[in-house]
């Protein structure tokens, strides 16, 4: 697995890039995955407006409900639950993908037209994925951040101007490319395990449509705790 | 022009090669027959690289196919084409795109050119008309008949048959056997068929090679392996009237 990844950024660093096969993940990855963000963002953000206020209420704190949903959202729930997102979303049909493609020998067929397999289906989805995780969890973020103050300010009654004006206070810089940081990785964590998964389908998961459905809920498991692993470990290097 | 050497290969203790030695000349059509699961499919991928022997070697062309690594295999598969079983078309792409795709990748053609081209390869294997449809829109023969025209469109030298006619019914079969032919009077490449159908496969071949219990059973011309004594061979080929292109000399390893 460590082998197909530094052949993946091998390739990926080298040219030429498909620039077609990468856009078109662009819009899988990135685009088509908004909505989902735009839900779960404003969601995660209205829940942590409720929660957030009623734990700060209790010491009088509730003017730093802001700085609260505003860094619970960036440094963490944004980019883990974004990626977790995306994993569902995105991961489990690039692993369904290219699993296909193994068992119908389309993927044997592109090595024998003397074209490099890992061009074609892994490297535009690991790019792909490392420029849309951190925009979408940027969205995520906003959204999250907008659906705590709808919650805190418009419903339990703290003033815009303190909930935005603390959060500048306490937010910063360090925090966000915390967030940015993580993404990335989440990113590249997620092609990584569901490209593998799929292109070794038949491998290690059987054969036949049993075989795709099996590396689709490996790729999807597998990934999901590696995020958070890798969750806890960026936590403690960067804290 | 291919040349297999003392090949050994198995799968999970599973011994399916032991000491497969077999040569096919250049310009020749050999057919690889034996039964389900003797490795008649395995073989081919071997020749084709996508598989690699624990003993033994494949020359292609005085080179060894499993030692092949980056540019001389890349070199080696684009003289090379393969029908796979069941096509392996690119199902995201329709007729015309997945012909189209091994020349806008390797070549450096013009888009008109490699229209004209391609629509004439279709028009070939008989598929005009049916250039904007999607694998999953097309019947199994068409299906091949795209694959072949896919494998045919960079003139390779060397061609690769794996079952051709399975899964098509007995006309369509026959169909694509023809079909076969007419692509190596055209084109004259080197050609290893695995297949079933003895009757019709036999009619266009120059050599039949028989698997069995890992090595060559028995090789000579069509006509030969109808009329051997041997009993393996004999249930196998039964009493098909077919008979081959060329004779010469038959070797069985009983």
């Amino acid at each position: 697995m460590g082998l197909f990844l530094v052949k993946a950024v091998l390739f990926m660093v080298i040219p030429p890039l498909k620039f077609n096969r990468f856009l078109k993940q662009i819009r899988f990855i990135g685009l088509q995955s908004v909505v989902l963000i735009l839900l779960t963002g404003g969601f995660t953000g209205m829940v942590l407006g409720f929660q957030g206020f009623y734990s700060l209420s209790k010491f009088g704190s509730d003017a730093f409900l802001g700085p609260m949903v505003g860094l619970a959202l960036i440094k963490e729930l944004g980019p883990v639950l974004a990626a977790l997102m995306v994993t569902g979303r995105a991961g489990s049909a690039i692993t369904a993908e290219i699993g296909i493609m193994r068992m119908s020998e389309q993927i044997d067929a592109l090595e024998l037209m003397g074209l490099n397999p890992y061009r074609y289906l892994v490297v535009p989805n690991l790019l792909a994925a490392m420029i849309c995780l951190p925009l979408l969890t940027a969205i995520f973020d906003v959204v999250g951040i907008f659906g705590g103050y709808l919650i805190g300010g418009k419903l339990l009654g703290v003033g815009a101007g303190t909930y935005f004006g603390e959060m500048a206070s306490y937010v910063e810089m360090q925090d966000i490319m915390e967030g940015f940081y993580k993404s990335l990785s989440f990113g590249v964590i997620i092609t990584w395990v569901c490209c593998f998964k799929g292109y070794y389908a038949g491998v290690f998961t059987g054969f036949g449509s049993e075989g795709v459905s099996r590396a689709t809920t490996q790729a999807v498991v597998l990934s999901s705790v590696l995020i958070l692993v890798w969750d806890y470990f960026m936590t403690s290097i960067l804290f | 022009m291919i040349k297999i050497e003392n090949l050994y290969r198995s799968f999970d203790g599973n011994e399916v090669f032991r000491g497969i030695s077999l040569e096919v000349m250049k310009g020749e059509v050999l057919a690889l027959i034996g039964r389900s699961g003797c490795g008649k499919s395995v073989l081919l991928k071997h020749v084709a690289g996508l598989m690699k022997p624990e003993k033994g070697r494949v020359v292609v062309d005085g080179r060894e196919m499993d030692v092949a690594r980056g540019r001389s295999l890349t070199a080696l598969r684009d003289r090379l084409g393969f029908l796979f079983q069941g096509g392996a078309l690119f199902d995201s792409m329709n007729v015309f795109e997945n012909v189209a795709f091994p020349l806008k990748e390797k070549t450096k053609l013009s888009d008109k050119r490699i229209q004209t081209k391609v629509l004439e390869e279709l028009d070939n294997v008989g598929l005009s008309g049916s250039e904007y449809k999607y694998p999953s829109q097309i019947s199994g023969g068409m299906v091949k008949r795209a694959a072949l025209a896919r494998a045919l469109v960079g003139d390779p030298e060397i061609m690769l048959f794996d079952e051709p006619t399975t899964g098509l019914d007995p006309v369509t079969g026959h169909d694509i056997i023809k079909l076969i032919d007419a692509c190596h009077r055209r084109l004259h490449f080197t050609g290893i068929v695995v297949t079933h159908e003895i009757s019709t496969v036999f009619t266009i071949v120059d050599r039949v090679a028989m698997l069995n219990e890992g090595v060559v059973w028995a090789d000579g011309t069509p006509s030969e392996l109808f009329s051997s004594k041997d009993p393996i061979v004999r249930a196998f080929v039964g009493d098909s009237d077919g008979r081959g292109k060329r004779e010469g000399g038959m070797h069985e390893k009983v």
